[in-house]
Protein backbone atom coordinates (compact mmCIF):
# COMPACT_ATOMS: atom_id res chain seq x y z
CA UNK A 1 0.00 0.00 0.00
CA UNK A 2 0.87 3.37 -0.60
CA UNK A 3 -0.23 6.82 0.44
CA UNK A 4 0.59 9.60 -1.82
CA UNK A 5 -0.52 13.51 -2.21
CA UNK A 6 -2.04 14.77 -5.44
CA UNK A 7 -3.53 17.90 -6.83
CA UNK A 8 -6.19 17.36 -9.09
CA UNK A 9 -7.09 19.48 -11.68
CA UNK A 10 -10.81 18.99 -13.29
CA UNK A 11 -11.54 20.82 -16.78
CA UNK A 12 -15.59 21.89 -16.92
CA UNK A 13 -16.66 19.24 -18.60
CA UNK A 14 -15.78 16.67 -16.52
CA UNK A 15 -16.95 18.16 -12.90
CA UNK A 16 -20.01 16.64 -13.51
CA UNK A 17 -18.78 12.76 -13.48
CA UNK A 18 -18.26 11.64 -9.80
CA UNK A 19 -14.38 10.95 -10.31
CA UNK A 20 -13.53 9.99 -6.64
CA UNK A 21 -16.77 8.12 -6.26
CA UNK A 22 -15.43 6.06 -9.23
CA UNK A 23 -11.99 5.97 -7.80
CA UNK A 24 -13.56 4.64 -4.84
CA UNK A 25 -15.80 2.31 -5.96
CA UNK A 26 -14.09 0.91 -9.15
CA UNK A 27 -10.48 1.43 -7.94
CA UNK A 28 -10.90 0.52 -4.33
CA UNK A 29 -8.62 3.11 -3.68
CA UNK A 30 -8.95 5.05 -0.14
CA UNK A 31 -9.21 8.78 -0.77
CA UNK A 32 -8.84 11.18 2.06
CA UNK A 33 -9.64 15.09 0.16
CA UNK A 34 -7.73 17.82 1.77
CA UNK A 35 -8.84 20.54 -0.07
CA UNK A 36 -11.04 20.94 -2.53
CA UNK A 37 -12.29 24.06 -5.28
CA UNK A 38 -14.53 23.04 -7.40
CA UNK A 39 -17.97 23.96 -9.00
CA UNK A 40 -20.11 22.40 -11.98
CA UNK A 41 -18.73 23.91 -15.29
CA UNK A 42 -15.49 25.60 -14.07
CA UNK A 43 -12.03 24.59 -14.06
CA UNK A 44 -11.85 22.59 -10.21
CA UNK A 45 -8.86 21.77 -7.95
CA UNK A 46 -9.05 18.97 -5.46
CA UNK A 47 -5.93 18.00 -3.01
CA UNK A 48 -6.47 14.63 -2.34
CA UNK A 49 -4.19 11.52 -0.47
CA UNK A 50 -5.04 8.71 -2.28
CA UNK A 51 -4.11 5.51 -0.67
CA UNK A 52 -3.76 1.66 -2.61
CA UNK A 53 -1.36 -0.76 -3.95
CA UNK A 54 0.93 1.22 -6.37
CA UNK A 55 -0.40 -0.96 -9.61
CA UNK A 56 -4.08 -0.20 -8.55
CA UNK A 57 -2.84 4.20 -8.56
CA UNK A 58 -1.56 3.76 -11.74
CA UNK A 59 -4.79 2.10 -12.88
CA UNK A 60 -6.50 4.97 -11.27
CA UNK A 61 -4.47 7.63 -12.41
CA UNK A 62 -4.77 6.35 -16.08
CA UNK A 63 -8.66 6.32 -15.49
CA UNK A 64 -8.63 10.13 -14.48
CA UNK A 65 -5.86 10.89 -17.33
CA UNK A 66 -8.59 9.57 -19.76
CA UNK A 67 -11.03 12.30 -18.64
CA UNK A 68 -8.77 15.44 -18.87
CA UNK A 69 -8.31 15.34 -14.89
CA UNK A 70 -4.95 16.63 -14.59
CA UNK A 71 -3.24 14.37 -11.81
CA UNK A 72 0.15 15.79 -10.16
CA UNK A 73 1.87 13.94 -6.97
CA UNK A 74 2.98 16.91 -4.68
CA UNK A 75 6.45 15.28 -4.32
CA UNK A 76 8.06 18.82 -4.90
CA UNK A 77 8.16 21.91 -2.52
CA UNK A 78 7.53 25.55 -2.95
CA UNK A 79 10.76 27.99 -1.93
CA UNK A 80 10.65 31.47 -1.84
CA UNK A 81 13.30 34.18 -1.21
CA UNK A 82 12.04 35.67 1.79
CA UNK A 83 14.86 38.16 2.11
CA UNK A 84 13.64 40.34 -0.91
CA UNK A 85 10.03 39.87 -0.56
CA UNK A 86 7.89 43.24 0.54
CA UNK A 87 5.16 41.66 1.54
CA UNK A 88 2.82 42.75 -0.66
CA UNK A 89 0.25 40.15 -0.48
CA UNK A 90 -0.25 39.31 -4.17
CA UNK A 91 0.90 36.07 -3.72
CA UNK A 92 -1.75 34.79 -1.28
CA UNK A 93 -4.41 36.21 -3.71
CA UNK A 94 -4.19 33.06 -5.77
CA UNK A 95 -2.94 30.88 -2.69
CA UNK A 96 -6.10 28.62 -2.73
CA UNK A 97 -5.02 26.51 -0.38
CA UNK A 98 -4.38 28.73 2.56
CA UNK A 99 -0.92 28.25 2.67
CA UNK A 100 0.34 31.85 1.70
CA UNK A 101 -1.43 34.56 3.61
CA UNK A 102 -0.95 37.65 5.88
CA UNK A 103 -0.83 38.44 9.04
CA UNK A 104 -2.49 41.17 9.99
CA UNK A 105 -0.73 42.55 12.98
CA UNK A 106 2.60 42.59 11.18
CA UNK A 107 1.25 42.84 7.72
CA UNK A 108 3.98 40.02 6.64
CA UNK A 109 3.84 37.34 4.19
CA UNK A 110 3.50 33.85 6.00
CA UNK A 111 4.05 30.83 4.18
CA UNK A 112 2.69 27.43 6.15
CA UNK A 113 4.99 24.68 3.97
CA UNK A 114 2.78 22.38 5.06
CA UNK A 115 -0.74 23.62 3.45
CA UNK A 116 0.72 24.17 0.13
CA UNK A 117 -0.18 22.29 -2.52
CA UNK A 118 2.32 23.24 -5.26
CA UNK A 119 -0.33 24.50 -7.66
CA UNK A 120 2.25 26.77 -8.95
CA UNK A 121 -0.04 30.11 -9.00
CA UNK A 122 2.33 31.84 -6.65
CA UNK A 123 4.85 31.59 -9.13
CA UNK A 124 3.39 33.94 -11.90
CA UNK A 125 1.62 35.79 -9.25
CA UNK A 126 4.71 36.87 -7.66
CA UNK A 127 5.62 40.17 -8.92
CA UNK A 128 8.97 40.29 -7.67
CA UNK A 129 9.00 36.79 -9.42
CA UNK A 130 10.53 35.72 -5.75
CA UNK A 131 8.63 31.48 -5.65
CA UNK A 132 10.55 28.75 -7.46
CA UNK A 133 9.78 25.18 -7.46
CA UNK A 134 12.31 22.77 -5.30
CA UNK A 135 12.32 19.34 -7.00
CA UNK A 136 13.91 17.86 -4.02
CA UNK B 1 -10.47 76.25 22.85
CA UNK B 2 -7.28 75.20 20.23
CA UNK B 3 -5.36 77.98 19.34
CA UNK B 4 -4.80 76.86 15.25
CA UNK B 5 -0.96 75.91 14.58
CA UNK B 6 0.53 77.22 11.82
CA UNK B 7 3.34 75.16 9.74
CA UNK B 8 5.98 77.52 10.85
CA UNK B 9 5.16 77.23 14.55
CA UNK B 10 5.55 73.48 14.09
CA UNK B 11 8.74 73.35 12.28
CA UNK B 12 9.71 75.70 15.70
CA UNK B 13 8.77 72.84 17.65
CA UNK B 14 10.82 70.09 15.36
CA UNK B 15 13.71 72.76 15.76
CA UNK B 16 13.94 72.28 19.40
CA UNK B 17 12.82 68.68 19.36
CA UNK B 18 9.36 69.47 21.08
CA UNK B 19 7.28 68.29 18.24
CA UNK B 20 4.82 65.42 18.93
CA UNK B 21 5.23 62.96 15.95
CA UNK B 22 2.54 60.04 15.43
CA UNK B 23 2.52 57.60 12.38
CA UNK B 24 -1.18 57.71 10.71
CA UNK B 25 -1.53 53.88 12.20
CA UNK B 26 -0.86 55.36 15.72
CA UNK B 27 -3.14 58.30 15.70
CA UNK B 28 -6.25 56.20 14.40
CA UNK B 29 -5.49 53.61 16.95
CA UNK B 30 -5.43 57.05 19.58
CA UNK B 31 -8.56 58.39 17.80
CA UNK B 32 -10.39 55.27 19.09
CA UNK B 33 -10.80 56.98 22.72
CA UNK B 34 -9.62 60.25 22.34
CA UNK B 35 -11.79 63.27 20.25
CA UNK B 36 -9.95 65.15 17.50
CA UNK B 37 -9.94 68.37 20.23
CA UNK B 38 -7.83 66.14 22.02
CA UNK B 39 -5.31 64.66 19.30
CA UNK B 40 -5.14 68.31 18.33
CA UNK B 41 -4.12 69.68 21.71
CA UNK B 42 -1.83 66.67 21.96
CA UNK B 43 0.03 65.77 18.24
CA UNK B 44 1.62 67.79 16.38
CA UNK B 45 2.60 66.12 12.77
CA UNK B 46 1.16 63.02 11.45
CA UNK B 47 3.05 60.39 9.31
CA UNK B 48 1.56 58.25 6.33
CA UNK B 49 3.45 55.97 3.94
CA UNK B 50 2.36 53.88 0.73
CA UNK B 51 4.65 51.32 -1.20
CA UNK B 52 2.22 49.80 -4.11
CA UNK B 53 3.06 48.95 -7.39
CA UNK B 54 2.22 52.42 -9.44
CA UNK B 55 2.90 52.68 -13.17
CA UNK B 56 2.73 56.28 -14.54
CA UNK B 57 6.24 56.02 -13.19
CA UNK B 58 9.84 57.20 -14.81
CA UNK B 59 13.28 58.55 -14.14
CA UNK B 60 15.43 61.76 -16.67
CA UNK B 61 18.98 60.51 -16.99
CA UNK B 62 21.97 62.57 -17.99
CA UNK B 63 24.06 60.96 -19.48
CA UNK B 64 26.76 62.63 -20.11
CA UNK B 65 28.25 63.61 -23.54
CA UNK B 66 30.64 61.50 -25.63
CA UNK B 67 33.95 62.75 -27.31
CA UNK B 68 33.17 63.45 -30.28
CA UNK B 69 29.53 64.55 -29.06
CA UNK B 70 26.45 62.75 -30.33
CA UNK B 71 22.88 63.32 -30.23
CA UNK B 72 20.99 60.36 -29.38
CA UNK B 73 17.74 58.93 -31.13
CA UNK B 74 17.35 55.58 -30.42
CA UNK B 75 18.37 54.76 -27.04
CA UNK B 76 18.27 51.35 -25.38
CA UNK B 77 19.21 51.01 -21.62
CA UNK B 78 20.09 46.98 -21.19
CA UNK B 79 18.00 46.54 -24.78
CA UNK B 80 14.54 48.78 -23.18
CA UNK B 81 13.92 51.43 -25.55
CA UNK B 82 13.62 54.75 -23.44
CA UNK B 83 12.48 57.89 -25.00
CA UNK B 84 15.77 60.06 -26.05
CA UNK B 85 13.31 62.69 -27.83
CA UNK B 86 14.60 65.58 -25.59
CA UNK B 87 17.46 66.67 -25.71
CA UNK B 88 21.28 65.31 -26.85
CA UNK B 89 21.85 62.95 -24.35
CA UNK B 90 18.95 63.30 -21.91
CA UNK B 91 16.60 60.31 -22.02
CA UNK B 92 13.44 59.68 -20.17
CA UNK B 93 12.73 55.95 -18.53
CA UNK B 94 9.49 54.87 -18.46
CA UNK B 95 9.24 52.05 -15.94
CA UNK B 96 6.57 49.94 -18.37
CA UNK B 97 8.90 50.17 -21.32
CA UNK B 98 9.88 46.41 -21.91
CA UNK B 99 12.84 45.16 -23.82
CA UNK B 100 10.64 42.79 -25.87
CA UNK B 101 10.20 39.91 -26.66
CA UNK B 102 11.24 39.57 -23.19
CA UNK B 103 8.29 41.45 -21.76
CA UNK B 104 9.34 40.55 -18.32
CA UNK B 105 12.30 42.52 -18.00
CA UNK B 106 11.83 46.78 -18.31
CA UNK B 107 12.30 50.17 -17.49
CA UNK B 108 11.40 49.54 -13.71
CA UNK B 109 14.23 46.71 -13.77
CA UNK B 110 16.76 49.54 -15.43
CA UNK B 111 15.73 52.25 -12.91
CA UNK B 112 16.33 49.50 -10.05
CA UNK B 113 19.38 48.55 -11.02
CA UNK B 114 20.95 52.25 -11.50
CA UNK B 115 19.59 52.73 -7.85
CA UNK B 116 21.50 49.48 -6.99
CA UNK B 117 24.74 51.20 -8.36
CA UNK B 118 24.96 48.17 -11.33
CA UNK B 119 26.29 48.67 -14.45
CA UNK B 120 23.98 49.04 -17.60
CA UNK B 121 24.40 48.60 -20.70
CA UNK B 122 23.91 51.74 -23.04
CA UNK B 123 23.05 50.99 -26.68
CA UNK B 124 22.07 54.49 -28.60
CA UNK B 125 22.43 55.50 -32.73
CA UNK B 126 21.67 58.78 -34.73
CA UNK B 127 21.89 60.17 -38.16
CA UNK B 128 25.02 62.65 -36.91
CA UNK B 129 24.79 66.23 -37.57
CA UNK B 130 27.54 68.57 -38.19
CA UNK B 131 27.87 69.58 -34.71
CA UNK B 132 27.05 66.01 -32.97
CA UNK B 133 28.91 63.90 -35.83
CA UNK B 134 29.04 60.92 -33.93
CA UNK B 135 26.68 58.04 -35.22
CA UNK B 136 26.31 55.48 -32.22
CA UNK B 137 27.66 54.60 -29.40
CA UNK B 138 27.63 51.54 -27.02
CA UNK B 139 28.73 51.32 -23.59
CA UNK B 140 28.20 50.37 -19.78
CA UNK B 141 26.96 53.52 -17.68
CA UNK B 142 26.05 53.83 -14.23
CA UNK B 143 24.58 55.96 -10.93
CA UNK B 144 28.52 57.10 -10.57
CA UNK B 145 29.40 58.09 -14.21
CA UNK B 146 25.84 59.75 -15.41
CA UNK B 147 24.87 63.84 -14.25
CA UNK B 148 21.39 63.39 -13.47
CA UNK B 149 19.05 61.01 -12.53
CA UNK B 150 15.57 62.29 -11.59
CA UNK B 151 12.97 60.24 -10.78
CA UNK B 152 9.58 61.83 -12.07
CA UNK B 153 6.53 60.51 -11.49
CA UNK B 154 2.82 61.32 -13.03
CA UNK B 155 1.05 59.81 -11.18
CA UNK B 156 1.72 58.18 -8.33
CA UNK B 157 -0.33 57.82 -4.13
CA UNK B 158 -3.35 57.04 -5.50
CA UNK B 159 -6.18 58.50 -3.11
CA UNK B 160 -8.21 55.29 -3.25
CA UNK B 161 -8.33 52.42 -5.68
CA UNK B 162 -10.89 49.85 -6.94
CA UNK B 163 -11.38 46.43 -5.78
CA UNK B 164 -10.74 43.79 -8.19
CA UNK B 165 -13.13 40.83 -8.89
CA UNK B 166 -13.40 38.47 -11.68
CA UNK B 167 -16.86 36.90 -12.35
CA UNK B 168 -15.84 34.85 -15.49
CA UNK B 169 -14.87 31.08 -15.53
CA UNK B 170 -11.41 32.11 -16.54
CA UNK B 171 -8.30 33.04 -15.06
CA UNK B 172 -7.68 37.05 -15.82
CA UNK B 173 -4.27 38.54 -15.56
CA UNK B 174 -4.29 42.04 -14.36
CA UNK B 175 -2.41 44.85 -13.24
CA UNK B 176 -4.90 44.32 -9.99
CA UNK B 177 -2.85 40.46 -9.81
CA UNK B 178 -3.88 37.17 -10.97
CA UNK B 179 -7.62 37.18 -10.54
CA UNK B 180 -9.32 33.88 -9.90
CA UNK B 181 -12.03 32.77 -12.11
CA UNK B 182 -16.05 33.01 -10.32
CA UNK B 183 -15.17 35.40 -7.78
CA UNK B 184 -12.29 32.92 -6.06
CA UNK B 185 -10.18 36.61 -4.94
CA UNK B 186 -10.42 39.79 -4.62
CA UNK B 187 -7.63 42.16 -4.66
CA UNK B 188 -7.18 45.36 -3.27
CA UNK B 189 -3.98 48.00 -3.33
CA UNK B 190 -3.85 50.63 -0.57
CA UNK B 191 -2.07 51.23 2.66
CA UNK B 192 -5.49 52.22 3.42
CA UNK B 193 -5.92 54.50 7.01
CA UNK B 194 -1.84 55.40 6.79
CA UNK B 195 -1.96 56.38 2.93
CA UNK B 196 -0.91 60.06 2.37
CA UNK B 197 -3.82 61.19 0.20
CA UNK B 198 -6.73 59.28 2.39
CA UNK B 199 -5.21 61.34 5.48
CA UNK B 200 -5.71 64.60 4.07
CA UNK B 201 -8.80 63.80 1.81
CA UNK B 202 -8.81 67.54 0.87
CA UNK B 203 -5.27 67.77 0.18
CA UNK B 204 -5.34 71.09 2.68
CA UNK B 205 -1.64 70.80 3.54
CA UNK B 206 -0.85 68.50 0.47
CA UNK B 207 0.08 70.84 -2.44
CA UNK B 208 3.01 71.88 -4.97
CA UNK B 209 6.27 72.14 -3.67
CA UNK B 210 5.35 69.66 -0.39
CA UNK B 211 8.45 68.22 0.70
CA UNK B 212 7.97 64.20 1.25
CA UNK B 213 9.31 60.48 1.85
CA UNK B 214 10.39 59.46 -2.06
CA UNK B 215 11.50 56.32 -2.68
CA UNK B 216 14.08 56.82 0.48
CA UNK B 217 14.85 60.35 0.05
CA UNK B 218 13.61 63.46 0.17
CA UNK B 219 11.54 64.61 -2.67
CA UNK B 220 8.64 66.87 -3.99
CA UNK B 221 5.33 67.53 -4.50
CA UNK B 222 5.87 68.76 -8.22
CA UNK B 223 1.83 68.95 -9.42
CA UNK B 224 -1.39 67.46 -9.16
CA UNK B 225 -1.19 63.60 -10.62
CA UNK B 226 -2.52 63.09 -14.26
CA UNK B 227 -6.24 61.86 -13.79
CA UNK B 228 -6.45 63.89 -10.57
CA UNK B 229 -9.71 63.79 -10.14
CA UNK B 230 -11.53 65.52 -6.94
CA UNK B 231 -14.87 65.28 -8.54
CA UNK B 232 -15.48 61.93 -6.83
CA UNK B 233 -18.62 61.23 -4.03
CA UNK B 234 -17.49 61.32 -0.29
CA UNK B 235 -18.70 59.25 2.23
CA UNK B 236 -19.80 60.54 5.46
CA UNK B 237 -16.69 60.62 6.67
CA UNK B 238 -14.98 62.62 4.06
CA UNK B 239 -13.57 60.14 2.20
CA UNK B 240 -13.60 59.87 -1.48
CA UNK B 241 -15.08 56.39 -2.80
CA UNK B 242 -12.76 54.82 -5.48
CA UNK B 243 -10.12 56.19 -7.42
CA UNK B 244 -9.77 59.74 -7.51
CA UNK B 245 -6.74 62.41 -6.38
CA UNK B 246 -3.31 61.64 -7.11
CA UNK B 247 -0.36 63.19 -7.19
CA UNK B 248 2.92 63.62 -9.52
CA UNK B 249 6.22 63.80 -7.56
CA UNK B 250 9.87 64.81 -8.12
CA UNK B 251 12.98 63.57 -6.13
CA UNK B 252 16.95 62.61 -6.46
CA UNK B 253 16.95 58.62 -7.95
CA UNK B 254 20.74 58.74 -7.42
CA UNK B 255 19.58 58.94 -3.43
CA UNK B 256 17.12 56.61 -3.68
CA UNK B 257 17.32 52.94 -2.14
CA UNK B 258 15.85 49.52 -3.63
CA UNK B 259 14.30 48.85 -0.29
CA UNK B 260 11.70 51.63 -1.40
CA UNK B 261 11.83 51.24 -5.35
CA UNK B 262 11.39 47.76 -6.62
CA UNK B 263 10.47 46.62 -10.13
CA UNK B 264 7.59 44.39 -10.20
CA UNK B 265 6.36 41.86 -13.30
CA UNK B 266 2.58 41.21 -13.57
CA UNK B 267 2.00 37.93 -15.30
CA UNK B 268 0.84 38.78 -18.45
CA UNK B 269 0.04 42.48 -18.24
CA UNK B 270 3.30 43.53 -18.10
CA UNK B 271 6.11 45.70 -15.53
CA UNK B 272 5.21 47.79 -13.15
CA UNK B 273 7.56 49.42 -10.19
CA UNK B 274 6.89 49.98 -6.54
CA UNK B 275 7.37 53.33 -5.02
CA UNK B 276 7.51 53.98 -2.04
CA UNK B 277 5.92 57.34 -0.77
CA UNK B 278 5.64 59.07 2.64
CA UNK B 279 3.77 62.42 3.79
CA UNK B 280 3.62 64.22 6.77
CA UNK B 281 0.68 66.15 7.49
CA UNK B 282 0.60 68.72 9.92
CA UNK B 283 -2.09 68.92 12.69
CA UNK B 284 -3.29 72.46 12.21
CA UNK B 285 -6.73 72.40 13.93
CA UNK B 286 -9.90 70.16 15.07
CA UNK B 287 -10.31 69.38 11.22
CA UNK B 288 -7.13 68.67 10.38
CA UNK B 289 -7.25 66.15 13.75
CA UNK B 290 -10.42 64.61 12.93
CA UNK B 291 -8.96 63.76 9.09
CA UNK B 292 -5.84 61.75 9.99
CA UNK B 293 -7.89 60.04 12.98
CA UNK B 294 -9.28 57.88 9.98
CA UNK B 295 -9.53 54.35 10.34
CA UNK B 296 -9.66 51.66 7.87
CA UNK B 297 -13.37 50.96 8.84
CA UNK B 298 -14.20 54.75 7.87
CA UNK B 299 -12.42 54.46 4.04
CA UNK B 300 -14.75 52.51 1.44
CA UNK B 301 -13.87 51.64 -1.96
CA UNK B 302 -15.87 50.04 -4.73
CA UNK B 303 -15.91 46.73 -6.04
CA UNK B 304 -14.75 46.09 -9.87
CA UNK B 305 -15.38 43.11 -11.79
CA UNK B 306 -12.46 43.23 -14.41
CA UNK B 307 -13.81 40.18 -16.39
CA UNK B 308 -16.82 42.51 -17.41
CA UNK B 309 -15.64 44.56 -20.71
CA UNK B 310 -17.43 47.82 -19.17
CA UNK B 311 -16.07 47.00 -15.47
CA UNK B 312 -19.21 46.48 -13.57
CA UNK B 313 -19.31 47.77 -10.28
CA UNK B 314 -20.87 45.29 -8.18
CA UNK B 315 -20.67 46.82 -4.67
CA UNK B 316 -19.02 49.02 -1.94
CA UNK B 317 -16.67 47.64 0.71
CA UNK B 318 -14.64 49.29 3.97
CA UNK B 319 -10.97 48.59 4.11
CA UNK B 320 -11.34 47.20 7.49
CA UNK B 321 -13.23 43.95 6.08
CA UNK B 322 -10.39 44.04 2.66
CA UNK B 323 -7.71 43.74 5.57
CA UNK B 324 -9.91 41.14 7.59
CA UNK B 325 -9.11 38.48 4.88
CA UNK B 326 -12.61 38.22 3.59
CA UNK B 327 -15.34 39.94 2.27
CA UNK B 328 -18.92 38.75 1.24
CA UNK B 329 -20.14 39.95 -1.90
CA UNK B 330 -23.81 38.91 -3.06
CA UNK B 331 -23.99 36.47 -0.16
CA UNK B 332 -20.24 34.73 -1.23
CA UNK B 333 -17.80 34.68 0.65
CA UNK B 334 -14.39 36.65 -0.77
CA UNK B 335 -10.83 35.76 0.37
CA UNK B 336 -9.03 39.40 -0.33
CA UNK B 337 -5.48 39.99 -0.76
CA UNK B 338 -3.42 43.13 -0.99
CA UNK B 339 -1.53 43.95 -3.39
CA UNK B 340 0.22 47.52 -1.67
CA UNK B 341 2.51 46.63 1.23
CA UNK B 342 1.51 47.43 4.56
CA UNK B 343 4.32 46.23 5.74
CA UNK B 344 6.70 48.83 3.72
CA UNK B 345 4.50 51.74 4.34
CA UNK B 346 4.51 51.14 7.71
CA UNK B 347 8.29 51.59 7.80
CA UNK B 348 8.23 54.77 5.60
CA UNK B 349 5.63 56.53 8.21
CA UNK B 350 8.01 55.35 11.15
CA UNK B 351 11.04 56.40 9.19
CA UNK B 352 9.67 59.53 8.40
CA UNK B 353 8.41 59.71 12.03
CA UNK B 354 11.60 59.09 13.62
CA UNK B 355 13.26 61.95 10.94
CA UNK B 356 10.88 64.31 11.52
CA UNK B 357 10.97 64.02 15.34
CA UNK B 358 15.09 64.20 15.38
CA UNK B 359 14.57 67.57 13.55
CA UNK B 360 15.78 66.25 10.20
CA UNK B 361 12.92 66.66 8.19
CA UNK B 362 11.07 70.08 7.96
CA UNK B 363 7.48 70.68 7.45
CA UNK B 364 6.51 73.00 3.97
CA UNK B 365 3.41 74.80 3.49
CA UNK B 366 2.23 73.91 -0.48
CA UNK B 367 3.50 76.70 -3.09
CA UNK B 368 0.30 76.61 -4.73
CA UNK B 369 -2.88 74.53 -3.65
CA UNK B 370 -4.29 71.79 -5.95
CA UNK B 371 -7.25 73.05 -8.18
CA UNK B 372 -10.58 71.32 -8.33
CA UNK B 373 -11.74 69.02 -10.97
CA UNK B 374 -15.46 67.88 -11.42
CA UNK B 375 -14.11 64.50 -13.57
CA UNK B 376 -12.08 62.68 -16.14
CA UNK B 377 -12.35 63.24 -19.70
CA UNK B 378 -12.49 60.06 -21.75
CA UNK B 379 -10.65 59.52 -25.47
CA UNK B 380 -13.10 59.83 -27.81
CA UNK B 381 -12.77 57.97 -31.17
CA UNK B 382 -13.31 60.65 -33.79
CA UNK B 383 -12.19 58.59 -36.87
Amino acid sequence: MKSRRFVLTFPPEATGEPITYNLIRKFDIMVNIVKADVSPGQVGHLVMEMTAPSKILKEGMEYMKERNVECVPIDRTITYQKDLCVHCGACSAVCFAGALTMNRSTAELVFDAEKCVVCELCLTACPLKLFSIDLG
Amino acid sequence: MLRKRSIVEINEKIRKGRAVVLTAEQVAAMGREATPAEVAEKVDVVTTGTFGPMCSSGMFINFGHTDPPMRMEKITLNNVPVFGGIAAVDAYVGATETALPHDQYGGAHVIEELIAGKDVLLQATAKGTDCYPRTEVKTLLNKATVNEMIMFNPRNAYQNYNVAVNSTSKMKFTYMGTLLPSFGNATFSTSGELSPLLNDPEMRTIGIGTRIFFGGTTGYVAWHGTQFNTGKPVNEHGVPIGNSATLALIGNAKEMSTRFIRAAYFEKYGVSIFVGVGIPIPVLDEEMARRVMVRNSQIETNIIDYGSPGHDLLGRVNYESLFSGEITLNGKKIRTAPLSSVRVAREIAETLCREITAGRFMLTAPVEAFRKTTGLNSLEIRL
